[in-house]
């Protein structure tokens, strides 16, 4: 396996873990915040805030991870995305701050108050919508080069039914992955009213998501037919996705086995995220940057890589911790332990 | 806009989130290792307030720890976003500390959530203590890493260049470079001394509102003790900065030393004013000090500006964050020597109103300090990003939107610095030590 494959399946596995814990934490926060609004907040706050404290901060290393990484792997992009991105990643960055920042005002230091319980929940919904501007830019056909200036072109941007279809997309899958998580965690909790809440709520995001899904490829077809072959290439994982989509549904819809219903809804979103990044490789940037050029010296590739193992063998026994201390611990989980 | 715009709304947004981003980062760096000692003097000796005393840092460290992440994501990515030229240029030769600094920052978020939700999980206190050792270690490691990067922008070196080309990237080399000892050190020896003072200063300031108990005096023993620990370490590293700076990036010692002409036995001048470019007034001359300062020799030569073409010399105001930052040191060592002493006499002008007012100001004073010598550092390597080779001129975004930016960013920072200063006097002033003693004698 080449450096360059090497780097980038490890920071698409990164970027795929934030998009999973990011997604139940944007998730929750908008359903905390829906509860309060239809006062249905005694049912489910207390599940979301027992599981989204001790882990908050570690989901933010994710995407700092993800960033960090996709510079050292791949200084290039520093270059293209850097310039781009400057509008959209900074109202992302004001976003993420703001929500971020809040989240830990209102939990130890006693700010409360609706109103950041709102902000805090609906903000969480425009951060996937603004980050994921991203996956639209680097389908190509947004950018043009004048001298030796790289300039975004916001109308076509805005204009593109792609860019709103993969707007879509983030956010019922976040609603979606978060509402299957919660169902499970909630139902660890045996809080009955929690977990039938967000079943429900789990039950009313699955088909907006996999038509939303369905859409962005019907979009790529048009907009961008190389990619689209490419994904068409690859159609059986989109099928086997779809199988467990099923299972998931059916496994939430009969209420049995959440836990497994949620590690086959992850595997299902790692497949298809899996198949849309091996159809766009070998682009980082559809025409401009392919993973080739971004690519940096091979001693850094290996210095890298060998940091990255190092990283990893720190990381691992403590995420296993933290998950063992609160995730898997049935006193804490259901607020009988501290 | 032009390029030159864009160019100085680059350097005023990142000066700006640097600068307030610094303030929460220290506190981020020094405050685990505070709460570490407290709480495992607090085993030691089986004192409760100790114990005590890192349950409430903790608590105010939660806060400042939220938006030193924030900041800390908020600064990671603009220098992507602002500098594109130099991060494609440094992300071939640095990566690896700006990598591994991810990896501390990771470590220690998953030790900070378990340590703060397992206060009374374990019934051994020191199984909980050893908690903050990944906390503590990963605090101090992505700062080692962080400044790494920052001492490879001085002292850039482990690759070369060929017709614009980077070859032979040497990773190590680059991480160790020159000045990456001396920064190191001093930033981490500043993190833990102006931490210690900040806590000093709370201490205080609670005594002289009317609290005597026995509490706040154990607070403030301890945090003036490690404070002047780490204040006599930081000037002895500061010396070596010195000559450092000497050997390596003189224009950036001549220019913060106003020394204009190259000569032997050169003298230090201390405060003046600077008027028409090159006229000192109201200066105090030391004699041989700065070379002393430079070369450990009185008679020893030290390179002036004059030896430097006027596009490559660093703005000449320097002089001035230097003298704040070494002013600031000398004085808040000064008075943590002046405590210890007493106390060791039993002298009862340390907790005099004047004195306890003098404590109270070393805290924020070495804020200023570790400002005004972030300043003194970035402003010296001017015009450079990546001395002798990258022009900050060349390497900002050609982005129009810059300007917009900076007024979001200036939004931001307003809100999230009022509001943490607000969630954190209210949570402290909610619930007194005195009332949480109580609580805990009701308890126990």
């Amino acid at each position: 396996m080449s450096f360059e494959l090497i780097g980038i399946s490890v920071l698409w596995l990164f970027l795929f873990g934030y998009i999973i814990v990011a997604s139940i934490d944007f998730g929750a926060g908008f359903f905390n915040a829906y509860s309060v609004l239809t006062n249905k907040q005694h049912i489910i706050s207390n599940i979301i805030q027992r599981y989204l404290s001790p882990v908050w901060e570690v989901t933010n290393v994710f995407l700092v991870f993800f960033f960090v990484g996709m510079v050292g792997f791949f200084p290039g992009t520093a270059y293209f995305y850097g310039t781009i991105l400057l509008v959209p990643a900074s109202i992302s960055i004001v976003l993420l701050a703001i929500r971020g920042a809040y989240y830990a005002f209102t939990t130890y230091g006693r700010l409360k108050s609706k109103f950041w319980t709102y902000l805090y929940g609906f903000s969480g919904l425009f951060i996937p919508a603004s980050l994921s501007i991203v996956l639209t830019i680097s389908e190509g056909g947004f950018i043009y080069i004048e001298d030796t200036r790289i300039i975004l072109n916001y109308f076509a941007l805005f204009a593109s039914p792609l860019t709103w279809s993969i707007v879509i997309l983030s956010l019922t899958s976040v609603l979606y992955i978060s509402a299957v998580f919660l169902t499970w965690y909630a139902n660890k909790a045996e809080d009955k009213n929690a977990a039938e809440l967000m079943r429900k709520y789990a039950l009313s995001w699955a088909l907006p998501a996999i038509i939303t899904a369905l859409g962005i490829i019907v979009e790529l077809r048009l907009h961008n037919p190389i990619h689209y072959n490419r994904l068409l290439d690859v159609w059986w994982l989109f099928v086997i996705s779809f199988a467990l989509f099923l299972i998931t549904l059916r496994l939430i819809w009969v209420r049995k086995k959440y836990g497994v219903a949620f590690t086959v809804l992850v595997f299902q979103f790692l497949v298809a995220f899996f198949a849309y990044g091996v159809s766009h490789y070998p682009y980082l940037l559809y025409p401009h940057l392919t993973v080739t050029e971004g690519f940096t010296s091979e001693a850094m590739a290996i210095a890298l890589i060998i940091a990255f193992i190092a990283g990893l063998c720190l990381l691992i026994p403590s995420l296993y911790l933290i998950l063992k201390l609160f995730l898997f611990n049935k006193e804490y989980v259901q607020g009988k332990a501290k | 806009m032009d390029n030159e715009q864009a160019v100085f709304y680059s350097r005023v947004l990142t000066e700006l989130t640097l600068t307030f981003h610094i303030i929460y980062a220290t506190i981020g760096v020094g405050v685990p290792l505070m709460i570490f000692i407290a709480q495992w003097l607090g085993i030691k000796k089986q004192d409760e307030h100790y114990i005590l005393l890192a349950r409430r840092w903790t608590r105010g460290f939660i806060i400042t720890v939220a938006v030193g992440v924030v900041t800390g994501t908020a600064i990671g990515l603009q220098l992507n976003l602002l500098w594109p030229t130099f991060m494609e240029l440094a992300g071939n030769v640095i990566a690896l500390p700006l990598f591994m600094e991810t990896f501390a920052f990771f470590f220690e978020a998953i030790f900070l959530g378990i340590y703060l939700y397992t206060w009374d999980r374990f019934e051994n206190q020191k199984k909980h203590m050893l908690l903050l050792i990944p906390v503590a270690v990963g605090a101090s490691f992505s700062a080692i890493f962080i400044t790494m990067v920052n001492a490879f922008m001085n002292a850039p070196q482990g690759f070369e260049m060929a017709d614009g080309n980077l070859i032979n990237v040497q990773p190590l080399i680059a991480m160790f470079n020159p000045a990456m000892p001396t920064k190191v050190a001093h930033v981490l020896a500043t993190a833990y001394m102006t931490s210690a003072f900040i806590l000093a200063s709370i201490g205080a300031y609670r005594m002289l509102k009317g609290s005597d108990h026995v509490y706040h005096k154990k607070a403030l023993l301890l945090t003036i003790k490690i404070g002047l620990v780490f204040s006599v370490a930081s000037a002895i590293i500061g010396d070596f900065a010195g000559k450092y700076l000497a050997a390596y990036q003189p224009e950036k010692l001549a220019a913060m030393e106003w020394h204009f002409e190259t000569e032997e036995g050169a003298a230090l001048t201390l405060f003046g004013i600077l008027q028409n470019g090159n006229e000192i007034k109201y200066s105090l001359e030391l004699p041989y000090a700065l070379s002393i300062l430079a070369h450990g020799n009185p008679n020893a030569k030290v390179i002036g500006l004059d030896q430097f073409p006027a596009e490559n010399i660093p703005p000449l105001y320097i002089h001035y964050l230097f003298n704040t930052m070494v002013l600031i040191g000398m004085g808040v060592t000064i008075l943590a020597l002046m405590y210890i002493i007493g106390k060791f006499l039993k002298r009862q002008f340390i907790y005099r109103r004047f004195f306890l007012w003098l404590i109270v100001t070393s805290g924020p004073l070495c804020m200023v300090a570790i400002e005004a010598g972030w300043w003194l550092a970035e402003v010296g390597r001017q015009p450079w990003v990546l001395r002798g080779i990258l022009r900050t001129e060349d390497a900002a975004t050609t982005s129009n939107q810059v300007d917009l930016m900076l007024y979001l960013f200036i939004g931001l920072y307003l809100i999230l610095g009022i509001a943490s200063a607000i969630v954190l006097i209210r949570m402290f002033r909610s619930n007194p030590v005195e009332r949480e003693l109580a609580d805990m004698k009701g308890r126990g």
